[in-house]
């Protein structure tokens, strides 16, 4: 629909621009560099360098050990390896602790359990706040010694939301529970130190960090028990089969390396953008209203309801305009519901369909924070025109 | 993203007749905040209350909600209302090139206002909304989803999410959608009350409707006083009917007569309904 001439995109939480830097770094491994790493000789050999340095670079962006590092094929791969690795290794124990607003990676792999393994599993999904966070309280308590894992987001995708995990992964920790993040969303846009979080098992994916599609990491702690979801040859340390994505890992290197350089933007710049976008969307437009926590959020999300008018109606007009978000509206996903997320946090119906996500990148601008502001208010307030809940308002 | 034909996104982005219509002699509203698309039509006919001179829309929904809403305006302009109450959902989908198969609820929606707002100007009760409550999430019952089997010939349950978005919540009806499924197509016409006008409506329809509103608000409320009511006869617009019980002897049964069973069936039936005690 859009024949917009110029986009600008701030659906940055669905995926990323490749990085410049990035395709240049894996054009030579499409061509030239096509050995095997695995392979004997020097022509597969310096495939198999490259390969360790990017691991090295993707360790050293959430400070683990590149030998805690499995290459996969995306964060969903990754969320899947992780939890059924830690119920194979841990045959006694059948409860799984997660959260209501996982993203379905994780939702529908848990509440799916039963029939794909055969054994009975309990889940226990925790509600969330008004405000998307968590009862702290109630996480400890619903933790029991039949628990196999713990599986919660660093980040919410909708919101942007971010769990407190240095602390629950602890608290995991003491009760010798294993824990695992989807910090899909999280990685290169806030610091993130393993070694100082005590997570046995994080998943991230390349998309989402300007390496490109089709790449994953899953980071296993040392020492913690797992099980490979992926049977087949040595590659990976016998952890993952399958001969390595080559240049989507070399990709992910490069981008995990300027995600290390650009993070201090992101929470300046990118975080003064869109703060700006934000308030101003807020302040033009009445009846809408900001979903999430107002501080304890990723620096690049805004998740802004307009209440009385429906998302996808929103989004297309947006698209006119070349402007790229989301919305956690029904009849953008081909369910009929709205967002799990915004619904888990008790966000009434009049606002969850009208819901608009924006995320930035580094890539964008104040001129294109601008010219948001001065075509959103417009979009919505023809769209009210035409809805019946809107008369007298 | 939806693929959308050409003239979706044109209806979509230049809706035409946006609005309300003031003083109309139809209003249908359909749909909820809650399911995601709402719909109010309002339209106005001539003088000799033949033609729709006239309609607008109002729509919360997404761009085939619009879209089909901004058709089926365009459409039913000239139609006198028997040829408007004629209208499906496919011709608004044929009118808009195709919907999305996910999308045509959009359209069933349009045409359950345009029913809602004939029904509206007609002073009749919609069938539709009767029946038994199949689908808690969007509240669709087991008559609406029968039809939209028996019109659209749908035979897998996702057709009938996709159609009336039944089964599209929590999913529990399921099943239930795939028993009436199999009952349309075993038993091949649905018994559903046609969507008719005074004009049409047989004297057994009327049995049928009178029938139903004692049934469902009139014995119950009369019985709460020790009364009940029976239907003897149906004579044109005369409603032969036998006060029994406590009602029967009732200082005040004309009252009753009059001011509630009179007053109900007029809401829900016929407006022209005149209803008269046996005097056997």
């Amino acid at each position: 629909m859009s024949g917009a001439e110029r986009v600008i995109y701030m659906d940055n939480n669905a995926t990323t621009m490749v990085a410049p830097e990035v395709l240049a770094a894996m054009l030579p491994y499409f061509s030239e560099l096509y050995g095997n790493p695995s392979s004997m000789h020097n022509f597969g050999g310096q495939v198999g360098r490259a390969v360790r340095a990017a691991r090295e670079q993707i360790a050293a962006l959430i400070n683990a050990e590149p030998e805690e590092i499995i290459f996969t094929s995306c964060g969903t791969e990754s969320d899947s390896t992780a939890i059924l690795a830690a119920l194979q290794a841990q045959p006694g124990k059948r409860h799984i602790v997660t959260t209501r607003v996982e993203h379905p990676a994780v939702k529908n792999l848990c509440r799916g359990l039963d029939t794909l393994t055969g054994h009975k599993h309990r889940v226990t999904e925790l509600p969330v706040e008004s405000d998307g966070t968590l009862d702290l309280q109630r996480y400890e308590d619903s933790l029991e010694d039949e628990t196999a894992i713990v599986s919660v987001m660093w980040a919410n995708n909708e919101t942007g939301v971010i769990f407190p995990i240095e602390e629950m992964a602890k608290i995991a920790r003491n009760r010798g529970i294993l824990f695992h993040t989807d910090a899909v969303q999280a990685v290169g846009k806030i610091p993130i130190d393993l070694s100082a979080v005590p997570v046995d098992f994080l998943s991230l994916s390349g998309h989402k960090l300007h390496a490109p599609k089709g790449i994953g990491v899953l980071y296993v702690r040392k020492r913690t028990p797992f099980v490979p979801f992926l049977i087949g040859g040595h590659q990976e340390h016998g952890r993952r089969g399958g001969t390595e994505n080559v240049a989507s890992i070399i990709g992910l290197g490069k981008a995990c390396e300027l995600a290390t350089r650009h993070i201090t933007k992101e929470n300046t710049t990118v975080r003064a953008l869109r703060d700006k976008l934000e308030k101003g969307l807020l302040e033009k437009i009445p009846n809408s209203l900001l979903n999430g926590h107002k501080t304890q959020r990723l620096p690049n999300t805004a998740n802004v309801s307009f209440e009385y008018v429906e998302g996808e109606a929103i989004l297309l007009h947006m698209d006119r305009f070349g402007i790229c978000a989301s919305s956690g509206s029904a009849c953008t996903s081909g369910s009929l519901e709205p967002s799990h997320v915004l619904r888990a946090m008790g966000v009434p119906f009049t606002a969850a369909h009208g819901s608009i996500r924006f995320s930035l990148s580094v890539y964008n601008n104040e001129d294109e924070v601008d010219f948001v502001l001065t075509k959103m208010p417009g979009i919505i307030a023809n769209l009210r025109e035409m809805s019946p809940f809107w008369q007298g308002k | 993203m939806w693929e959308y034909s050409d003239k979706v996104k044109e209806h979509f982005l230049n809706p035409r007749n946006v609005g309300e219509i003031e003083n109309p002699d139809g209003v249908g509203e359909v749909g909820s905040l809650s399911c995601g698309d709402a719909l109010k039509l309002t339209f106005k006919l001539d003088e000799a209350k033949q033609k729709i001179i006239d309609a607008k829309f109002k729509t919360f929904g997404c761009a085939s909600a619009i879209a089909s809403s901004s058709a089926l305006t365009e459409m039913i302009k000239g139609l006198d209302l028997e040829e408007a109450a004629r209208i499906t959902n496919e011709d608004i989908a044929d009118y808009l090139g195709s919907l999305p198969k996910e999308k045509m609820h959009c359209s069933v929606m349009g045409r359950e206002a345009l029913e809602a707002a004939i029904a509206n100007y007609r002073g009749v009760a919609l069938p539709m909304a009767e029946g038994e409550l199949v689908c808690e999430c969007f509240g669709v019952t087991d008559l609406e989803i029968k039809r939209a089997v028996e019109e659209s010939n749908l035979r897998t349950v996702e057709e009938v999410t996709n159609f009336t978005k039944a089964g599209g919540g929590c999913g529990k009806c399921q099943e239930r959608i795939q028993e009436l499924i199999n009952e349309v197509r075993k038993t091949g016409k649905p018994k559903i009350i046609p969507m008719s006008g005074p004009k049409r409506l047989t004297n057994i329809q009327k049995i049928k409707l009178i029938e139903d509103v004692f049934e469902r608000e009139v014995r119950p409320t009369l019985k709460k006083d020790g009364g009940d009511v029976e239907l003897l006869d149906v004579d044109g617009d005369f409603v032969i009917v036998s006060l029994r019980g406590s009602c029967a002897s009732c200082a005040k049964s004309q009252t009753t007569l009059k001011e509630y069973i009179e007053k109900k069936l007029r809401e829900q039936v016929l407006d022209t309904l005149i209803v008269e005690e046996s005097r056997l």
